[in-house]
């Protein structure tokens, strides 16, 4: 039976993936080395020339006390993260209730399943579109580290060669009780925050 | 219970209709020639006394001489299924004819075995890449990829 | 006055709210109404094909958890029956009742998702999806208590299963076959009669019957539009025909009837889950099989029903300790090769509740 293609005649589809394939390309070939991680709030010394003002202590607790979540769920750890949304292990007490499908409403990208390298760059233009305070926390094994499929063609080996990373929770995928660790450790880092400089 | 049918008896009417498109059949499947391969599908498509309508899985399988394509058909009337087998060889631009036309099923699939296979499929409307992107070097699931 | 008007691309993009996982639609649009699409897959191409001829037969068997990621049982079953069929391996009785009790727990669990997230998609934001998760948190509770494991399983191992069930499980099973029929019929009977539910979902994404077989859709989807075609009866695997079942089917191949027959299965495997708890005999859980296993020369292919649809796997050996060539029928894939024909026409919103209805798991499509 004939298959009849009427977009043909306003969009040539395969020069949109040869211009999506040279983006990809040109992602893979600057993303060799991992981005470092943002973990300056561990260093000693800093932490001891620390002095949080009352307004940055307010701002810290809004900030903790409610992130939302950006959407991002490629992968098997989605279902734990739901489950964690569900009404066993209910993360709205921690504020997350909203999982918001824009990134520009978001602050918190909970990256949860493998990251191929075709998918590589759309996840680099949402973590840019995201406004400034943001954090990301790579969720299971193929978040932190490429994971079972670490030795395939197309998985990229842990989301910090493509965005900076904050929390690594391990697991594969994590209990939800495990996410929520995750997620208090984020909180302690966001209520360290110094945020005038 | 879904009957496996017997390819030699299957193999024997065949050679009656179409007289150089069977290679060889054993009792699992039928081998058949590359290029008699959409009139033999259509023909078991089309016999109300074989009637395959439906096309469970194609895959195909690279044994270093040559890539080893496999279909498989399901009479769900009947309910009794066959095993059809072909080869292509050449690693350079091997191509085999494609079924798209009898079967819509066919259409991911056969692009599927393009972008990891590298297997051509003449006959189909819109053979590219399907999970990797365009601009792709090589062909991964081929033995001799890394 | 005529208002000219022409038609124009739209992307509806990988991370999407309504489209289960990363898939990406080129949808061609003439205002709001739907005039073609063209899918995108790959986001999620993690080449599992090719890592399994790296591993050995029996270390192929998380790979395969990761495929349809909701449902590990099916998964894990397809791919031993496919290896013992290879290999001609007898698997001792108890390991078979023990297999078809997981996969019927796997398929309610599996429909409670579906049409828990088929109601998030019609618009009932998270109260329907809330009730059901509540009935899956049980029956995880029960694979946890098995297996340890929440999500992907790894239970099954070629020859049998991997360990007996501790004490605790049975009188479990016995309290969740109480609870459950009648949590299914709380929310079926609160939901089905929902006008918003029959405006949106009856008659619209109809599927042909004769489309559907030639389109290689499988499972509640080929049910839904007439065709009595169900793998456990039509070539019954492992011990299914020691059981009494129906399966139910659809007249009008619309979502309303796909969403109905999903209801329907959930109370069918509670059926056939009440027969085998109770025909459970006592004996060994794994034939005597090396963990090495070295199958002879050959190939084999071997399907079962998956909550899905079809799910098999066509395995090829040249006698080593690893796969020659391991490929897997992608259920979710063809399911979606009927798509453009049953969403042209309508708009997107309803593209949405059709694409819900199908049910499809992304880690199966790209695989």
């Amino acid at each position: 039976m004939e298959i009849e293609r009427p977009g043909d005649f306003i969009y040539s589809d395969t020069d949109v993936d040869l211009y999506e394939g040279q983006a990809i390309e040109e992602l893979k070939a600057n993303s060799r080395v991992p981005i470092p991680d943002p973990d300056e709030w561990l260093d000693e010394e800093i932490q001891q020339n620390i002095l949080l003002t009352t307004v940055d202590w307010v701002l810290n607790w809004g900030r903790r006390s409610s992130p939302w979540v950006s959407l991002c769920f490629p992968a098997c750890c989605a279902f734990e993260f739901i489950a964690a949304m569900g009404p066993r292990f209910d993360i709205s007490r921690f504020g997350m209730e909203i999982l918001r499908a824009s990134p520009r409403q978001a602050d918190l990208m909970i990256t949860a399943g493998t990251l191929t390298w075709k998918h590589a760059p759309n996840i680099r233009r949402i973590y840019n579109q995201m406004a400034e305070p943001k954090w990301v926390i790579a969720m299971g094994a193929c978040a932190v580290s490429g994971g079972i499929f670490r030795s395939g063609y197309n998985v990229v080996p842990g989301y910090n060669h493509i965005i900076p990373v904050d929390v690594y929770i391990p697991g594969c995928p994590p209990r939800p009780e495990s996410l929520i660790q995750g997620i208090q450790m984020l909180q302690e880092k966001i209520a360290k925050r110094k945020n005038f400089a | 219970m879904t009957v496996a049918l017997s390819a030699k008896e299957v193999a024997a009417k065949l050679e009656q209709q179409l007289p150089s498109g069977i290679i060889e059949s054993n009792e699992g499947s039928i081998l058949v020639n590359s290029e008699f391969l959409p009139d033999i599908i259509a023909f078991l498509k089309t016999t109300p006394e074989f009637d395959f309508d439906y096309l469970n899985y194609i895959t195909a399988v690279d044994y270093l001489d040559y890539f080893e394509l496999v279909y498989q058909l399901t009479s769900m009337n009947h309910n009794h299924s066959l095993v059809i087998k072909t080869r292509c060889y050449g690693r350079e631009n091997p191509s085999v004819p494609s079924i798209v036309d009898l079967f819509v099923a066919a259409n991911p699939q056969e692009r599927e075995i393009y972008d990891l296979m590298g297997i051509r499929f003449e006959g189909h409307p819109n053979l590219k890449r399907m999970f990797l992107w365009e601009g792709f070097e090589g062909h991964p699931q081929r033995k001799d990829y890394l | 006055m005529a208002i000219r008007t022409e038609p124009f691309v739209m992307n509806m993009g990988p991370v999407h709210p309504s489209t289960h996982g990363v898939y990406r639609m080129r949808l061609t649009l003439d205002g709001e109404v739907i005039i073609d699409i063209e899918p995108v897959v790959g986001y999620l191409h993690r080449g599992i094909e090719k890592l399994a001829e790296e591993r050995t037969w029996t270390g192929v068997i998380p790979l395969t958890d990761r495929l349809d990621y909701i449902s590990s049982m099916s998964n894990n079953l397809a791919y031993v029956l496919a290896v013992e069929k290879l290999a001609g391996i007898e698997v001792p009785e108890r390991a078979d009742y023990l297999r078809v009790i997981m996969a019927e727990l796997q398929r309610i669990s599996n429909h409670l998702v579906a049409v828990g997230s088929f109601f998030n998609d019609s618009g009932a934001y998270y109260t329907p999806f809330l009730q059901m998760y509540r009935e899956r948190e049980k029956i995880v509770d029960l694979f946890e208590m098995v297996c340890g494991q929440r999500l992907t399983y790894n239970y099954m191992r070629i020859g049998g299963v991997s360990q007996d069930v501790p004490d605790e499980f049975i009188p479990a099973l016995y309290k969740l076959l109480d609870q459950l029929p009648s949590a299914i019929d709380t929310f079926d009977t609160f939901l089905k009669e929902n006008e918003i539910l029959l405006a949106r979902a009856k008659g619209v994404g109809i599927l042909p019957p004769d489309m559907a077989i030639n389109s290689g859709v499988t499972g509640p989807v080929l049910r839904g539009s007439g065709v009595a075609w169900d793998l456990r009866k039509a070539d019954p695997y492992s011990i299914y025909d020691r059981f009494e079942f129906d399966i139910p089917t659809g007249e009008a191949g619309d979502s309303y009837d796909r969403y109905r027959i999903r209801i329907e299965e959930m109370r069918q495997s509670l059926r056939i889950l009440n027969q085998a708890v109770r025909q459970l005999p006592s004996g060994p859980v794994k034939a005597d099989v090396p963990h090495l296993i070295r199958p002879p020369v050959g190939d084999a292919y071997a399907h079962i029903e998956a909550p899905k649809g079809e799910l098999g796997f066509y395995v090829v050996s040249d006698n080593s300790i690893s796969p020659y060539r391991c490929h897997i029928r992608p259920t979710s894939l063809l399911n979606l090769a009927a798509l453009r024909e049953m969403a042209i026409g309508w708009k997107i919103a309803d593209l949405v509740l059709i694409f819900g209805s199908i049910d499809i798991c992304l880690g199966e499509v790209d695989r």
